[in-house]
């Protein structure tokens, strides 16, 4: 059973960019990737509201958990949107820093960046602070990319500005799956990605779910990932 | 000892040498005298009398109150400072007490040594008297009752200073004794020769046994090893055994020595010719004591835990950088790269003359293949990490989380500084998610446990999880609108935003741990809540209506998922 995808709006990169639509799946057939960096290196993450924790469950997807992450967040972003709580995520293996400040937090995702036996470094920054400049992510890109560490900056309540780093998304949370089991209960989270910039690749904007260890398109009114009317029907 | 009091009271204090002052104590009977300068001794006050007696002989008497807990931080001050002679050293009453064996020759051999001890005293303003013995008893005697010349002169601060081998305890040889003992007075004579003048009271017997031996006519040491020993045995039998006294004085008997170490921590030190007073002067010592200390611990077969570099000013003070690892180290580079920010900031003040590094805490560490590339294991490396984080950012900011026996999401999530966690849950630590089972009541269905369990329930990752991936510190108050008070909800605010509940779950009923909480805590019904753009947040109802325990039921918000 073949459908298309409902909700496949390539906004960003205008027209020229549309034209890359058929690098993008017309049915479940074909297995269709999130963009992702050919090796290790540094993705910014924008969360599309600093109350929304969706981008949560977008990275952690992306990160494997076989070697312990290093999650550091500073002050801000703990009181704004909460500290990291260990049982709501798929692996416990994690140290944990909280920063006082945004200088403070760079200086520990640098170090852990320099780090080969993390399986990846996730560093929250709260709005636009000022050591948070080209040079700062500019720095953790190299360095990632030199020791095969992968890093995630997220940025929460901040703007856009310049920065090294080689793949940017905005992620927001979109309506999560049905849920088989309760209608009228949450499913499967599901997000609504931007990848407004990166390296070598097209941006685009895709509503995507997780499942199964692998990103699916979501069709948008349905709330429903692709396959899962071939698994009801099963 | 008074004049440590008053040569202390005299720095802090602007008075004219000459000033007859006496510092006080508060008896029973008014001021007692504590200490006196030279100048007041001379006319008549004596410690231990009363002032008012002493003010009879000399109207002009100064009173002071006395700070002996001041005195006693000096002192205890000053045996972190004597570390710099030997690393054992004791605080005794006003004295100290230092093992000195086998340390001698780092300064020259004892006679260097002594002179060392009182010149660096002398600078620093106190007056001390020094004596060498085999045993601390005599050490005591010696430097607190012998009327040498050297040491004499009003000088009343003791500083003594024990070599104590395991041979010399039980039988001293007299040669050596002779040695030893030949410091003090220049002489040849031995031991005994030198301790017979003595005062019996150098035996620190305590008052009544001493008068009751003046009375007896035994005043002198000499007097009372002249007696048999089957006789003194006798005639003290009580808990001031003066036998015991003799033989501890004569190393015929142990003195335990609360100080001793039984194993001196690893330890690295630099005299340095002239005192450094510029600030690169700890660091660039640090660089030459690591290889030192690195070498001791490969023989040792240890690794540190913990490593702490003392600089020994000129003025009698310390100060002290130290750091903690994750996991036992020897590598140099890693060491000095931990110590190097904290030894940087070191004051010199008046300049640093010995610096010594010691490894405080050690574990057990085998050889190491040290791999030909920097390439370590990946534990290693996280050690190092967890380590250079925790000296910059503090031990509380950088943690792991470890699972509590709790139902309170908030207790459940326990944090443990990463530094402390043992090095074999370094790497490990996936601990199983807790299912809807254990203590976590399923408050909307009547269904047992067993009925729940025939139905295939999702797993937990299938469904996005049961728990946020992240929690408030403190959950915050919410409004929430309701079609029923035990019903669903439908909309609330937070921080001023409305949210429009489109789908929940719920609720899980988590009941407050009595034993634990008072028992006006409520219990919780926690929903899973998404609002109308998809943001799913974990929200309770703390209390139910009419549970006795205050008002109308409140919402908290108390983190998003992920």
């Amino acid at each position: 059973m073949s459908r298309v995808v409902a909700d496949l709006a390539l906004v960003a990169g205008g027209g020229s960019r549309a034209a890359k639509i058929d690098q993008l799946p017309s049915g479940l057939g074909e297995r269709w990737r999130l963009p992702a960096p050919p090796s290790p290196t540094l993705s910014e993450l924008f969360a599309a509201h600093p109350r929304d924790g969706g981008w949560v469950g977008f990275m952690l997807a992306q990160v494997d958990s076989e070697k312990p992450l290093l999650w550091v967040q500073d002050r801000m972003a703990i009181l704004e949107s909460g500290r990291v709580h260990p049982p709501g995520l798929p692996s416990q293996n994690l140290i944990h820093v909280e920063a006082r400040d945004a200088r403070d937090a760079l200086w520990a995702m640098e170090e852990g960046v320099r780090c080969s036996a993390l399986s990846a470094v996730i560093g929250e920054i709260w709005g636009d602070p000022r050591a948070l400049d080209f040079t700062a992510t500019r720095r953790l890109a190299v360095a990632s990319e030199r020791s095969g560490t992968p890093c995630w900056l997220v940025r929460l309540g901040g703007t856009a500005n310049l920065s090294g780093a080689r793949m940017r998304w905005r992620i927001a949370s979109a309506p999560s799956l049905f849920n088989d089991l309760d209608p009228k209960a949450p499913g499967l989270p599901a997000w609504d990605a931007e990848l407004f910039r990166a390296r070598g690749m097209p941006p685009g904007r895709w509503t995507v779910a997780h499942e199964a260890d692998r990103f699916h398109l979501v069709a948008a009114s349905g709330g429903r990932a692709l396959g899962e009317e071939r698994r009801l029907s099963a | 000892m008074p004049h440590l009091a008053v040569e202390r009271w005299a720095k802090s204090a602007d008075s004219p040498p000459d000033a007859p002052v006496a510092l006080t104590v508060e008896g029973t009977h008014g001021p007692i005298i504590h200490a006196v300068t030279k100048a007041a001794a001379e006319r008549g006050a004596r410690a231990g009398a009363r002032l008012t007696d002493a003010r009879a002989l000399d109207p002009a008497l100064v009173a002071v109150l006395a700070d002996p807990d001041g005195d006693a931080a000096l002192v205890r001050r000053l045996a972190r400072w004597a570390g710099r002679w030997s690393p054992l050293v004791e605080v005794d009453g006003d004295g100290l007490k230092l093992d000195v064996s086998g340390v001698a020759h780092l300064f020259g051999g004892e006679d260097a040594l002594v002179r060392d001890v009182e010149r660096r005293f002398a600078a620093i303003g106190l007056t001390v008297r020094v004596a060498i013995a085999p045993t601390g008893a005599a050490a005591w005697a010696l430097a607190h009752y012998s009327p040498s010349p050297l040491c004499g002169g009003g000088s009343t601060r003791a500083q003594r200073e024990r070599g104590e081998g395991p041979n010399e305890r039980t039988a001293p040889l007299p040669g050596d004794a002779a040695r030893r003992l030949s410091l003090p007075h220049g002489g040849g004579r031995d031991l005994e020769e030198q301790l017979t003048p003595l005062h019996v009271s150098a035996l620190r017997l305590d008052p009544d046994t001493v008068r009751t031996l003046e009375r007896l006519g035994l005043k002198t040491i000499g007097a009372l090893l002249g007696v048999p020993r089957l006789a003194l045995a006798r005639r003290f039998q009580g808990a001031e055994n003066v036998v015991d006294a003799l033989d501890r004085m004569f190393g015929r008997k142990a003195e335990t020595l609360t100080a001793v170490l039984s194993d001196p921590p690893p330890r690295a030190s630099l005299r340095l010719e002239e005192p450094a007073m510029h600030a690169e002067a700890a660091g660039q010592a640090l660089e030459r004591l690591i290889p030192l200390l690195v070498r001791e611990l490969e023989q040792r077969r240890l690794g540190a835990r913990r490593l702490s570099l003392t600089g020994y000013r000129v003025d009698g003070s310390t100060a002290v950088a130290s750091v903690a690892t994750t996991i036992p180290s020897r590598e140099p580079k890693h060491l000095t790269r931990l110590l190097g920010d904290k030894v940087a900031a070191l004051d010199p003040e008046f300049g640093f003359d010995v610096f010594a590094l010691t490894a405080d805490w050690t574990e057990e560490l085998g050889a190491a293949q040290q791999s030909l590339v920097e390439d370590p294991s990946g534990e290693r490396e996280l050690a190092r990490l967890v380590d250079r984080l925790t000296v910059k950012l503090g031990p509380r900011r950088v943690r792991r989380p470890r699972a509590q026996e709790s139902h309170l999401p908030e207790r459940a999530s326990g944090w443990v500084a990463a530094v402390s966690s043992s090095p074999s849950q370094m790497g490990r630590g996936t601990i199983p998610r807790r299912g809807n089972g254990g203590g976590v009541k399923d408050g909307g269905s009547n269904h047992p446990s067993t009925m729940l369990r025939m139905v295939p329930l999702p797993t937990p990752s299938a469904q996005g999880g049961t728990r946020p991936s992240r929690l408030l510190d403190r959950p915050e108050a919410i409004a929430v609108i309701y079609a029923t008070p035990e019903g669903m909800p439908r909309r609330f605010v937070w921080r001023r935003a409305v949210h429009d509940i489109a789908r929940a779950e719920g609720p899980e009923r988590i009941a407050p741990e009595w034993w634990r909480q008072p028992s006006s805590a409520r219990l919780r019904d926690y929903y899973r809540v998404e609002d109308a753009s998809g943001r799913r947040y974990w929200i309770y109802r703390e209390g139910i209506a009419g549970d006795g325990r205050g008002g109308a039921p409140a919402w908290f918000i108390h983190g998003p998922f992920g």
